[in-house]
């Protein structure tokens, strides 16, 4: 490696690096003991994320490949960090009210922030089963911790050991496909396993395995059926800001690896991943319709809508193509605004003594707050899948994927589903604007948190009336090679 | 054609009007400004009706902008001599609707008139929307405001109501989003409607196509078996809500078959004809029966909507000119005459707080106005000859006869059991020893009413007595959809 190609790999990595660099000097500062230090801490954060996003705009363009075919800046890993960085901003501004609500002032939740948020976008960025091994380590390891930040509650203890041990498995399982397709072909280059694998001609019983282990592995993380079971608990136990970033952040990173390497890299190995993913999607919008449906607890309902969600993401992934990524993408990216608003609603009802979990305690919001319930009947009507908001178009691009590879019974099937789902959003709108008050709301509103409210209500509405500026965005991004 | 884009005008002034609404200050005011905007809509959809040629089947006052440049969609809008009159239709019960809930809305007074105006903007946008997507977009959006109207302001069960309202038109809807995008690949990826009606399918994609669009009108319209969602819908329903259900929401699965199912499906349209047919007549005969055993008015008034309905999908499906004409008049008039008896029922329970009719009597000699009027529109929504749903009845019978006798038959039974259940129902609330007194508690239709009820007269009679003017409207453009079915395979 020349000079020239290591400056080159230092520029194309440059976002990354702001972003590990500004945590380990955050680790630093916040040591300082200050009043007010949250917003403080904030602020740098947030500071640190603005020049990462520059940094990933700056670079965006031409393909600049890094660190000897490790790394790669793409159209595809600059959509993918707009992504996590947006979710990332917007998980920082709804968090310092409701840290000083739980007491839980530490400056290290924002470091370990800007540690999961290096970890994303090493995964979009990856093209080396290795280098993706390791973004979504450090991505992993941060949200563990984030996830039992509360150290006095059970809960969040018992939501990060679960997180930990499960999570734990499901990269051993997956870091043994990775060591399996080594043994097969010698590489684990993403752009040199596809090659390597068609040379093989028939397909290997061993190459099944592989899969297999991979899409365990990788099914896990954005907590599909039948690995969904850590996603109740852990989003249920883990402080509620933390929640709104696992269901937004790490799980499109974890969309990003699984669109590298399934459509593209395993193209091979199509015949046994595609049905194996329809079935796990299938039963995973399935299972997170119906089970939300019970729910009486938001956090758990919304941690099984986000398994639904995901399914039907998946199903993207089933449908396959450039629309059928580029709809996986779009979804995600919808998804992050519209579960950042409904999670922005849930983390200001927190306040003193009020949990605001249960979701009855939104009965009569719109009483007393019309703006906001306004804004949750957005957010809700968009998970719901009803158009005007952003979710229509998100789900509506999906399923024009599914149709047009012929898979028509998939996307009845996915409808019917969705229709189910639309029942226990709309029981929240039912509450909020049918029911009389139960007691008075106090709610956590800061500027901050109404900003984030704003900007998440604004990308609903917006991308719903004018997705095709977004739409196209997506498409552009997809990597070369798929058809 | 104009180089102002009404239709876009027709449709988004309401919006500005519910955009206006938050910021006034009392209850009063707000009803003012809805009224205000709810009759200047009025007013550009009369000028719209009078600028509409009638010589030519084509889409007039055509509005293209791109929306999705790569999927094909469009904001398209166009009009031809079936739409004009729905949108002409939506927005005179619009106005309508706001004074209906002047007094009966007393809570959130602005919310109720913005759901209301949002809600008459996306039924505006059905009717005018020449792209498929966009169609789908308005079609079920629909379901917020509907959902909110009937959820918030409803009845003792409101809550209930307003879910299976969601939840059945939900489900009939998502399916029509899988047929059409069944048809957008079939048909060259265009989500245009014009360029879909060219479009050649195979016999197969018909057939699926159409079950899955059946089931969407189907629920809308609503035919038996699911049906079950309107009566609850609309007794919960506040008065303007029923009005605007039973005025403009069903006529959108009629409307929908007359411009997907018919044109783009045509031989699967005549392959399911029969059976289509048959529903109809079991929704005619059945929700006569129904109507026969109620003791609450709405739903008297809901299940007659049921048997009414049955007619018009009844003329559709006889694929005849003499049956189409008739089911398009039959779903104007449906709108005028069961809009008012909704809106007279609404009244009465405004002032007496029951709409059960054992608990009413003699209210000709109490409110004689009142009595009139319901005279006026129970005999229109019967068919009596002079009143509007008799010619599109007749039109409708003489159209089934000439297609399949025995259907023709059994739906005349329909006929007659709507005026044993009507006259029955006017019997008892009209007639007979007075129950309740003249005073604070009951009064006679005051001014506001009668400007409400009043343009409903004037169309009872006018299409009574002379619907010439009706029919040639829709006349050309009909004869281009029969010649879009039967050229398939003729």
């Amino acid at each position: 490696m020349n000079t020239d190609m290591i400056v080159a790999s230092i520029v194309a990595s440059l976002p990354e690096i702001i972003v590990i660099s500004g945590a380990c000097l955050l680790l630093l500062v916040s040591l300082i003991p200050a009043r007010g230090r949250m917003v403080l801490f904030a602020g740098i954060s947030l500071a640190v994320v603005a020049a990462a996003a520059v940094a990933t705009y700056v670079l965006a363009g031409p393909v600049r490949p890094a660190y000897g075919g490790m790394f790669v800046v793409d159209g595809f890993a600059v959509f993918f960090k707009a992504v996590v960085l947006m979710v990332t901003a917007l998980v920082i501004l709804i968090s310092p009210k409701y840290l000083e609500e739980e007491g839980i002032e530490r400056g290290e939740y924002f470091v370990l922030l800007l540690f999961a948020l290096a970890g994303m976008m090493i995964m979009a960025s990856a093209i080396n089963l290795v280098s993706i091994y390791l973004g979504l380590e450090l991505m992993a390891l941060s949200v563990y911790v984030l996830a039992g930040f509360m150290r006095h509650d059970s809960r969040s203890n018992e939501a990060a050991l679960k997180y930990v041990i499960l999570g734990a498995v499901s990269s051993a399982i997956f870091l043994y496909g990775v060591s399996l397709i080594y043994g097969l072909t010698g590489t684990t280059q993403l752009g040199e396993l596809a090659a390597a694998l068609n040379r093989g001609g028939h397909l290997d019983p061993m190459l099944v395995l592989t899969t297999v282990f991979l899409v365990t592995g990788l099914v896990f993380k954005v907590g599909a059926v039948p690995l969904h079971m850590w996603v109740p608990d852990v989003y249920e136990g883990a402080p509620t800001t933390i929640t709104t970033f696992m269901s937004a952040g790490p799980k499109a990173a974890a969309f990003a690896i699984i669109l590298r390497i399934f459509p593209d890299a395993l193209t091979v190995a199509a015949d046994i991943w595609v049905p194996v993913v329809t079935v796990i999607a299938v039963l995973t919008l399935a299972l997170g319709s119906f089970v939300a449906l019970v729910q009486t607890n938001i956090k758990r309902m919304l941690a099984y809508s986000s398994i639904a969600h995901a399914g039907f993401a998946l199903l993207g992934l089933v449908a396959g193509g450039h629309d059928g990524i580029a709809g996986v993408m779009l979804y995600l990216l919808i998804y992050a605004f519209m579960n950042l608003g409904i999670f922005g609603a849930v983390v200001m009802m927190r306040k003193g003594d009020f949990s605001g979990e249960n979701i009855e305690d939104y009965a009569g919001l719109a009483k007393s707050h019309p703006g906001l319930a306004l804004l949750m009947l957005i957010f809700l009507f968009s998970l719901a899948g009803i158009p005007p908001t952003a979710g229509f178009f998100a789900k509506f691009y999906i399923l024009a994927a599914l149709v047009a590879q012929g898979f028509v019974a998939l996307a009845v099937i996915a409808v019917l589903l969705s229709a189910v789902a639309a029942y226990f959003y709309l029981r929240i709108v039912m509450l909020m604007y049918m029911k009389e008050p139960a007691r008075s709301f106090d709610l956590a509103l800061t500027p901050s948190l109404r900003l984030a409210l704003a900007v998440t209500g604004l990308g609903t509405v917006g991308i719903g009336l004018l997705p095709a500026w977004f739409l196209d965005m997506a498409r552009g991004a997809v990597f070369p090679g798929i058809g | 054609m104009t180089e102002i884009p009404i239709l876009s005008l027709i449709i988004f002034l309401p919006v500005i009007g519910a955009a206006v609404l938050p910021f006034l200050r009392s209850d009063d005011r707000v009803r003012w400004v809805a009224l205000a905007f709810a009759v200047a809509d009025f007013l550009l959809a009369t000028r719209l009706l009078l600028d509409f040629d009638t010589a030519t089947y084509a889409m007039q006052f055509r509005e293209t902008v791109s929306w999705v440049p790569s999927l094909g969609i469009s904001y398209a809008l166009g009009v031809d001599g079936i739409s004009v009159l729905f949108v002409f239709l939506t927005t005179l019960l619009g106005w309508i609707c706001v004074l209906a809930s002047w007094r009966s809305i007393t809570r959130r007074v602005a919310q109720f008139m913005i759901s209301l105006l949002v809600m008459q903007a996306l039924m505006l946008g059905v009717f005018c929307a020449l792209d498929l997507f966009l169609f789908y977009f308005f079609w079920e959006a629909m379901l917020i405001p509907m959902y909110l109207i009937i959820g918030v302001w409803g009845g003792d069960n409101r809550v209930y109501a307003a879910f299976k309202f969601f939840l059945y038109t939900l489900v009939g809807s998502v399916l029509f989003l899988v047929g059409i995008l069944v048809l957008y690949f079939q048909g060259g990826e265009t989500f245009d409607i014009l360029a879909l009606m060219e479009g050649d399918y195979s016999f197969v994609v018909q057939v699926w196509v159409f079950l899955a669009f059946l089931v969407a009108f189907a629920v809308k319209v609503p035919m038996v078996p699911v049906h079950t969602w309107l009566p609850d819908a609309h007794v919960e329903a506040p008065t303007a809500g029923s009005i605007i259900l039973a005025g403009v929401l069903l006529k959108m699965g009629a409307y929908g078959f007359l411009r997907f199912s018919l044109p783009m499906l045509p031989e699967a349209s005549a392959y399911f004809a029969l059976p289509v047919l048959a529903l109809s007549v079991v929704a005619i005969i059945y929700g006569g029966f129904l109507a026969l055993a109620q003791d609450d008015l709405k739903k008297l008034v809901a299940y007659s909507s049921i048997s009414h309905m049955g007619f018009v999908t009844l003329g559709l499906f006889a694929l005849n000119p003499r049956g189409l004409e008739g089911s398009i008049l039959q779903m104007f008039n449906h709108g005028i005459s069961t809009g008012a008896l909704f809106l007279f029922v609404g009244l009465i329970y405004e002032r007496t707080h029951t709409r059960r009719i054992r608990d009413y009597g003699g209210l000709m000699k109490v409110a004689p106005v009142y009595g009139v009027l319901l005279a006026v529109f129970t005999l229109s929504s019967l068919a009596v000859p002079g009143t509007n749903a008799f010619v599109g009845e007749l039109l409708i019978l003489t159209g089934t006869f000439s297609t399949n006798m025995t259907v023709g038959a059994f739906a005349v039974v329909g006929a007659v059991l709507s005026a044993a259940y009507l006259l029955g129902m006017f019997r008892k609330v009209a007639l007979g020893p007075a129950v309740h007194e003249k005073g604070e508690a009951m009064w006679d239709m005051d001014g506001r009413e009668l400007i409400a009820a009043l343009p409903l007269v004037v169309f009872v009679f006018w299409v009574g007595f002379y619907p010439q003017p009706f029919l040639d409207v829709m006349h050309v453009s009909v004869e281009h959809l029969l010649d879009q079915v039967h050229g398939a395979y003729r």
